[in-house]
């Protein structure tokens, strides 16, 4: 890549910083340039993100169909997986995916809720309701 | 109290950091390709059976903490690291390096990372940052992929230093203990060794899921994602495989074009002329790797998407692989003692 070509187009990390970027001068020699971002590499966050958006309304439309609990929900709000919750939980991977079932989730303790809802970073009422008010 | 520290922005993290912490023990002439090459940084698998986000588990680089450790031990430079099990002692040891005036290599979850946009917050816990000082309650940090250094609160740094998941940093620091006198020729020596390892990383590890011959069947495998998975999920593999080709600042095969600056920079030391010409395939390569996201790009934006341009996409991967065993094999020939 030459380093008139490299791109300045908008990206997300934009806001922050701009990004350095080893590309070939005139003389063929390699030297850095800032770049803003590249409109490919945008798209494919932008396509990932609509997805998570995607799974997220999902997980919520279960969890009020009754198919799912909260931790469902919560558990794609926040980008992880079950064994992401299981690691900042402490409690065991098959045990989470348990926690999911609405019929398993009503009958938690007080002390259960607690731990998942740390781990979301909501309060437990956030938790069992899904109402969280997030800037 | 505030240390005499030099931020230098990176393409990427943990070149940035290994650069930068070995400039603060006097090797001045270190920079960020050198520091990729000496620790053989450029690498490429995908892993079979794992998914990372619900899409293909593929990497570009190196495992995570090579390059830096690789780095100082080619140059003889003794490293130290250590990992917590309790945030206490994780908290007085980093307190306690500051004290006296070392900066420190820490490893990061960016999920919690609060500076970072929210579009770029992922469960991804191999970034690296230097903290650099500590001013009341903040820590003084330069993270590399940054124009300038920042800071983080005490709960900040302690969120972000024992985030959980694969890869869990578990406050994990590292720096190195002391310095040495780096001659030209102990420089020329690690580049050596540098690109003799990243030969047999590319070239001769065994199987097909890594190395050049990796790059190919991944390749093989994108021809049929179309018929296999469906246009949806097909484009978001395609998409998943640009955003870790383009980690931040390493924008359209990145890694190839440091690699690229790296043989440039090697051919100061090594006068081996063969060593620009290598140089330039994998500009080349680079190139290819920029045209495959173009195309990549076309397709999970819909813009096209029959199986021709998957062919062609897939096509793009194995020749980029051909390019590059060429470019490594014509490395594994060059004769070093001179």
């Amino acid at each position: 890549m030459k380093k008139e070509e490299i791109p300045q187009d908008d990206g997300a990390l934009n806001k922050l910083t701009k990004e350095v970027v080893y590309a070939v001068d005139d003389s063929g020699n390699y030297t850095t340039e800032l770049s803003t971002g590249w409109e490919v590499k945008a798209e494919a966050l932008d396509l990932a993100w609509n997805e998570i958006d995607q799974r997220i309304a999902n997980a919520k439309q279960k969890v009020i169909n009754g198919e799912a609990s909260p931790l469902l929900y919560f558990m794609e709000l926040r980008l992880m997986d079950p064994g992401i919750v299981s690691a900042y939980t402490g409690f065991w991977k098959w045990t989470v995916k348990r926690h999911m079932k609405p019929s398993v989730f009503k009958k938690l303790p007080e002390t259960t809720l607690k731990k998942y809802a740390e781990a979301f970073n909501v309060t437990v009422e956030e938790l069992k309701t899904m109402n969280v008010h997030e800037a | 109290m505030k240390h005499e520290f030099h931020h230098l922005q990176a393409a990427h993290c943990e070149n940035g950091v290994t650069t930068n912490l070995l400039r603060t023990i006097g090797i001045d002439n270190m920079t960020e390709p050198l520091a990729f090459g000496i620790g053989s940084g450029l690498f490429y698998v995908q892993l079979p059976f794992l998914k990372i986000n619900n899409g293909p588990a593929i990497a570009f680089r190196t495992m995570p903490g090579l390059i830096f450790k690789r780095t100082c031990t080619s140059l003889g430079i003794p490293v130290f690291r250590k990992k917590f099990s309790s945030k206490e002692s994780a908290k007085k040891y980093l307190d306690e390096c500051l004290e006296r005036g070392q900066p420190v290599g820490c490893q990061v979850g960016v999920y919690y990372l609060t500076y970072f946009p929210k579009e770029y917050r992922f469960h991804f816990n191999a970034h690296n940052m230097i903290v650099f000082g500590k001013e009341g309650d903040r820590y003084l940090i330069s993270d590399p992929v940054m124009e300038t250094t920042t800071s983080l609160s005490d709960y900040e740094l302690e969120r972000v230093r024992f985030a959980k998941g694969p890869f869990a940093p578990k406050g994990q620091i590292y720096y190195p203990k002391e310095s040495r006198i780096i001659t030209d020729d102990v420089m020329k020596k690690a580049i050596v060794t540098g690109i003799k390892r990243n030969v047999n990383h590319m070239i001769r590890i065994p199987g097909n899921i890594a190395g050049v011959k990796g790059i190919a069947n991944t390749g093989r495998k994108i021809k049929k994602w179309r018929d296999k998975l469906g246009p949806k999920t097909a484009g978001l593999y395609l998409a998943q495989l640009v955003r870790m080709q383009e980690e931040i600042g390493t924008g359209g095969g990145g890694f190839r074009y440091i690699y690229a600056a790296f043989l440039q920079q090697a051919h100061k030391f090594h006068p081996a002329d063969e060593l620009l010409d290598i140089s330039k395939t994998f500009t080349k390569a680079g190139d290819i790797w920029r045209n495959a996201a173009v195309q990549a790009a076309g397709i999970y934006k819909g813009r096209i998407g029959s199986q021709a341009d998957y062919d062609v996409m897939g096509n793009y991967l194995i020749e980029i692989s051909e390019i590059e065993k060429e470019a490594f094999k014509a490395l594994s020939k060059i004769k070093w003692h001179s």
